[in-house]
């Protein structure tokens, strides 16, 4: 047994669920700010499967995933659109350049959108990530 | 603390000569604390002959939670004989909704045509509360928590709690939903996990035997593998197979259990059938008794 372990809300199992089942690169961010999964399809932005990755804590992602705007400008992690559902509670979509563990800057499309249970609580962020040509 | 089953079906009340030993009467289950009000476990058929035993009680308050309003966990409720009684407090628990409040939702059912009296015409003091996610409450001597579940629709599952003694019921619940194989994930992305941990008895849906269960996937149940790898990921002391399949007969149940307790790396005598009139004893000092 894990003692002391916790459960994920219902809502983010869920989209894990949905996230395991799909071919497009989606993250979840839990109501803390923690990247708590991403699916094998991110792992090729990444550059590193989740599996040996595990958990990322919100002020560590940057180190995870470099994001520009497609000038180059560095992206604040609250500007992401990641960051805009987190702090507003509102999707957001932009195009971003992202560089992962591979050193590969790939142009991308990403849309994110917060996760609201029945009793109007926010469980997490979903993000979705569309890689462009 | 005392649990007796007075209904374990699912999906639909089944009487009939198939059914004699196990019961067709739907989800209802009643827990009493060493002290304090009863609490009803769901509202299926099972709850009628429930009420006509409690109608002979002197009882001023009762608690009813329900996992959520799917009718054969709610069937029963317009048949309970201690809702007609004046004076009688009754507490009615189930899961929150963003759109609707639960005794909007109940008066679905509870009003015509679907049923004859309106819930706004029933003598008893009823009082409606979103179910105890965030924090436990405490009904007599036992505490009470909701945690939301993998089911059709907003559900959720229920952990009471007495003297170090707990039981978990689960009765509509697919952990698995999207393939996921419970034994294979960590336990806090696993539905259910925290309502079930560590408990001496979950009672758990296992409506569908491993064959079935691939032509019913996201219905919101479980097959055999499925429960019994919860209940082992759980470390839950005693699995009791509820919510059985109104198709299932009695001797069919027997060949789903007898696969369960094969299955079980605890040992067979850990897993059980719930049938109506079975009784749990969960007591501090002298542990759990279970009697069909």
């Amino acid at each position: 047994m894990d003692a002391g372990t916790t459960s994920k809300s219902l809502p983010l199992i869920l989209a894990r669920e949905l996230a395991a089942n799909l071919a497009t690169p989606m993250f979840l961010i839990d109501a803390g700010g923690t990247l708590v999964f991403y699916n094998e399809a991110a792992e090729l932005l990444i550059g590193r499967p989740f599996a040996e990755l595990g958990e990322v804590e919100a002020t560590d992602f940057g180190a995870v995933l470099q994001m520009t705007e497609p000038d180059g400008t560095p992206l604040r992690r609250r500007d992401s659109p990641a960051g805009v559902a987190f702090f507003t509670h509102k999707p957001a979509h932009r195009v971003l350049v992202a560089t992962g563990y591979d050193g590969v800057r790939r142009t991308v499309e990403v849309t994110a959108y917060p996760l609201f249970g029945a009793t109007d609580e926010m469980h997490g962020v979903v993000t979705v990530f569309w890689e462009n040509g | 603390m005392q649990v007796r089953v007075w209904g374990s079906r699912g999906s639909l009340a089944t009487p009939g000569p198939d059914t004699v030993r196990y019961g067709g009467n739907t989800s209802c289950v009643e827990v009493r604390p060493d002290d304090g009000p009863p609490i009803v476990l769901d509202a299926g058929t099972g709850m009628r002959p429930l009420g006509v035993l409690m109608e002979t009680e002197a009882i001023d308050e009762l608690h009813i939670l329900l996992t959520h309003l799917h009718l054969d966990h709610l069937q029963g409720l317009g048949f309970f004989r201690p809702l007609f009684r004046s004076g009688i407090d009754v507490h009615i628990w189930g899961p929150a909704s963003p759109v609707q409040g639960l005794a909007d939702r109940i008066a679905i059912y509870l009003s015509p045509p679907l049923f004859p009296v309106r819930l706004t015409d029933i003598p008893a003091n009823l009082t409606f509360h979103d179910a105890p996610e965030d924090e436990a409450v405490t009904i007599g001597s036992a505490t009470v928590r909701a945690g939301k579940v993998a089911h059709q629709g907003p559900t959720v599952g229920y952990r009471v709690e007495e003297g170090g003694r707990s039981v978990a019921y689960l009765p509509d619940h697919e952990p698995s939903l999207g393939g996921m194989r419970i034994a294979d994930q960590p336990a806090d992305w696993v539905s259910g996990y925290d309502v079930a941990r560590g408990v001496d008895v979950l009672l758990h849906d296992a409506q569908y035997g491993d064959d079935e269960y691939p032509r019913h996937i996201g219905w919101g149940h479980s097959c055999i593998e499925d429960v019994v790898a919860f209940a082992e990921k759980a470390d839950v002391g005693n699995l009791v197979l509820f919510h059985h399949d109104p198709y299932h007969s009695d001797d069919e149940l027997d060949a789903l259990l007898d696969k369960a307790q094969a299955r079980h790396s605890g040992g067979r005598e850990r897993v059980c059938l719930a049938q109506e009139g079975m009784t749990i004893t969960l007591d501090a000092r002298n542990g759990v008794l279970l009697k069909p």
